[in-house]
């Protein structure tokens, strides 16, 4: 397993300039997640660091050493894509077994047998090892192409949304084991998503891409909780944090021109009187839509609220977060 | 506006029976979802309401009308797909007027409805655009524009945000049920997202295979399901289901996991056999005291929360604690349940309980 730096990276396709000055260290043994809306950059950033784009400038590091001269194959990544790629007319132990038979490995059957057996275990698919690709589900075959990826043993694993595809049930159990594969192989994996819950939950560094920029660089936590400017506080939480005018509530430092307040950080009982719009149940919480001098507020409240719309609610801020004009964090 | 009543409802296709026997009730302005797998049988539903299908038995009234053998051009509904179904040669402004012209309204009159519905979906500024070049979310934006412009009953609507991503497809839910707030027309939504069900509808019917298994407001049945297949469509994560086996006597206040009391709703009917306890995550605690034990095998966190994964004695379970506590993989903890909010199945047919927490509600 590696390290991998990105040193100034940009790459343009044309008059677009898809990644922007990108300077990165990923850790050995990390669970990098670059997290970004479509158009961010996420997937140049990936193919870049796979050797399927050339940048334009800047200097990608795998291992301390300059990959700027190797062909994708010797860059030894292994890469997991949206849609699972899987050889239709072979079995899932075929499947898994291929890219050990490249000619430029010359891997020994017995090896070959006990490495794919043993993906497979890890994966929980061996007793499917003799079924065709064909005949699987949609989750079993996105978990033989994650399979493909690890018999390998590249330097670094680089997955673009492998689980967008997958149904939810399907999404939530596979978060989970990709990340205890993760954690027991020790490897070091970027994966892209537009997800933030798969960003909260798997990373244990997120990267916030935002046209071609990354603006922020942390822990799950550190970004929920101190959030380097608006668009990133937007990424994540759920329902979204409120950007409101900063006079709305007093005691904004004088810079602010926007408070963000997250939904959970609305005292209710006392302070500026608002308007209940429409209360929305969703079993394990419950969301007041709020109005306050014309501007729309969600905040949380008792999951079995007696509120009816039309109600007034006083709310008053706590631990807000205030950003300037241009959305920069400045208290 | 409209009322409409499903009595007896049934549909077969050759030897396949879409839907069994479907009886309930939408209230005048209400926004009502059907929701459940594919092949549940809730878009069948739907279309036997739109006219598209005929059923094969049962009555469906529409404002007290027998519709159910009338064709769909009589039955004054819109129809909103999933696939946005735009003429792709003409603008927003003509895609939007088609209904009403073809309908031989005064073209003044045309032009001042359009205008209206423009203002109430806020694309004003792209009528005169083509639809070829629009974003996914105006085409469903126009897509709708079509639907309201003719005033109809009610609107039915199949999976129209489904081919949205995640992202857009919560901002299109909360514009759409904000549209429903201004107008009022009652609205029958088709969707296998309990979450979308759930944060837009006044009702839901839970359908599976053809049968539907649950009707009432989304907070009850989230609260008590009456089966385990609702327990486990409704509330992400699902609620946890802990197998065990038991004799209780009608009054009973615990049963026995593992040999350790754990508290229920005081039940309301005797059982004995197969019983499984049906605990929602978020209704667990992680406490070093409790006398039952699992271990944590991992932890997701989510900002304000985390979702713990555990191992126990009666399988795997998970809970939603705070973000701030300490849950570390490996560890053994104790386990405190809420028995106020548990609800107990028969293993074998999957129904709840009867309890102090759901006696009294309608089931299926």
């Amino acid at each position: 397993m590696a390290e991998v730096r990105l040193n100034g990276i940009s790459k343009a396709f044309g008059a677009t300039l898809a990644v922007d000055n990108v300077t990165m260290t990923t850790p050995d043994g990390a669970f990098v997640v670059l997290l970004g809306p479509t158009g961010a950059g996420k997937t140049t950033t990936l193919r870049l660091i796979a050797g399927l784009e050339q940048p334009d400038r800047g200097e990608i590091e795998i291992d301390g050493r300059s990959v700027a001269d190797l062909t994708p194959a010797q860059r030894n990544v292994a890469m997991v894509f949206q849609q699972y790629s899987l050889y239709p007319h072979m079995t899932v132990r075929q499947n898994l077994a291929f890219p050990l038979r490249a000619p430029i490995l010359n891997t020994p059957e017995p090896e070959i047998a006990r490495k794919v057996a043993e993906v497979a275990e890890t994966l929980r698919i061996a007793h499917k090892l003799d079924n065709k690709a064909t005949a699987l589900s949609g989750g079993e075959m996105q978990r033989v192409s994650i399979g493909r990826a690890l018999v390998r043993e590249p330097s670094i694993y680089l997955m673009d949304e492998p689980l967008s595809s997958l149904d939810a049930k399907l999404r939530s159990d596979l978060r989970i084991e990709l990340k205890r594969i993760q954690a027991s192989l020790g490897a070091t994996l970027l994966y892209v998503t537009h997800d933030q819950i798969e960003a909260m939950t798997m990373a244990t560094h997120v990267g916030v891409l935002d046209r071609g920029r990354l603006v922020q660089f942390g822990t799950p936590r550190e970004i929920y909780e101190n959030p380097v400017s608006l668009t990133v506080a937007g990424r994540l939480g759920l329902p979204r944090i409120n950007a409101l005018p900063a006079d709305l509530f007093a005691g904004a430092p004088r810079a602010a021109h926007t408070i963000g307040l997250r939904p959970e950080h609305i005292q209710q009982g006392e302070g500026e009187p608002c308007e209940v719009v429409r209360i929305e149940h969703l079993g394990d919480q419950t969301r007041l839509h709020l109005r306050l001098a014309g501007h729309a507020i969600v905040t949380l409240t008792d999951i079995h609220t007696d509120l009816e719309p039309g109600a007034t609610v006083a709310i008053r801020p706590r631990n807000a977060l205030y950003f300037d004009a241009q959305g920069a964090r400045v208290g | 506006m409209a009322e409409i009543v499903v009595r007896n409802l049934r549909k077969e296709f050759g030897d396949f029976t879409a839907v069994q026997s479907s009886t309930f009730t939408i209230e005048d302005g209400e926004f009502f979802m059907l929701l459940g797998p594919s092949g549940c049988g809730k878009t069948t539903t739907l279309r036997m309401i739109a006219g598209l299908e005929l059923p094969s038995a049962g009555e469906i009234l529409i404002d007290g009308e027998d519709c159910s053998q009338r064709p769909a051009s009589q039955r004054d509904i819109a129809f909103v797909f999933q696939m946005f179904a735009l003429y792709p040669h003409m603008n927003v402004r003509r895609n939007i007027s088609y209904p009403l012209v073809s309908q031989g309204m005064p073209r003044r009159a045309v032009r001042e409805k359009v205008a209206e519905v423009a203002r109430i979906l806020d694309i004003e500024d792209i009528l005169e655009r083509p639809v070829g070049g629009l974003s996914g979310g105006d085409r469903q934006r126009v897509a709708l524009g079509r639907a309201i412009v003719r005033d109809p009953k009610c609107f039915l609507m199949d999976e129209p945000l489904g081919a949205l991503d995640a992202e857009f497809r919560e901002r299109m839910a909360e514009e759409l049920r904000a549209l429903h707030d201004r107008m009022g027309a009652t609205t029958v939504y088709v969707t296998h997202d309990q979450l979308e069900a759930m944060q837009m509808g006044d009702k839901i019917v839970v359908m599976n295979h053809g049968v539907i298994e649950q009707f009432g407001k989304p907070q009850d049945i989230y609260d008590n399901p009456a089966t385990l297949f609702v327990a486990e469509f409704i509330g992400s994560p699902s609620m946890n289901f802990l197998p065990f086996h038991g004799q209780r006597e009608a009054g009973a206040r615990e049963v026995a996991l593992d040999g350790i009391p754990a508290g229920v709703p005081q039940l309301r009917e005797a059982f004995e056999g197969d019983m499984i306890y049906g605990v929602r995550p978020e209704h667990i605690r992680l406490s070093d005291t409790a006398a039952y034990r699992g271990e944590i095998v991992a932890s997701e966190y989510l900002g304000t929360t985390q979702i713990v994964s555990l191992i126990t004695p009666n399988g795997p379970l998970k809970a939603r604690i705070d973000a701030a506590q300490r849950a570390e993989a490996g560890e053994a903890v104790g386990l405190e349940f809420d028995g106020r909010t548990v609800t107990l199945f028969d293993q074998a047919s999957g129904r709840a309980l009867k309890t102090a927490l759901n006696e009294g509600l309608g089931h299926g």
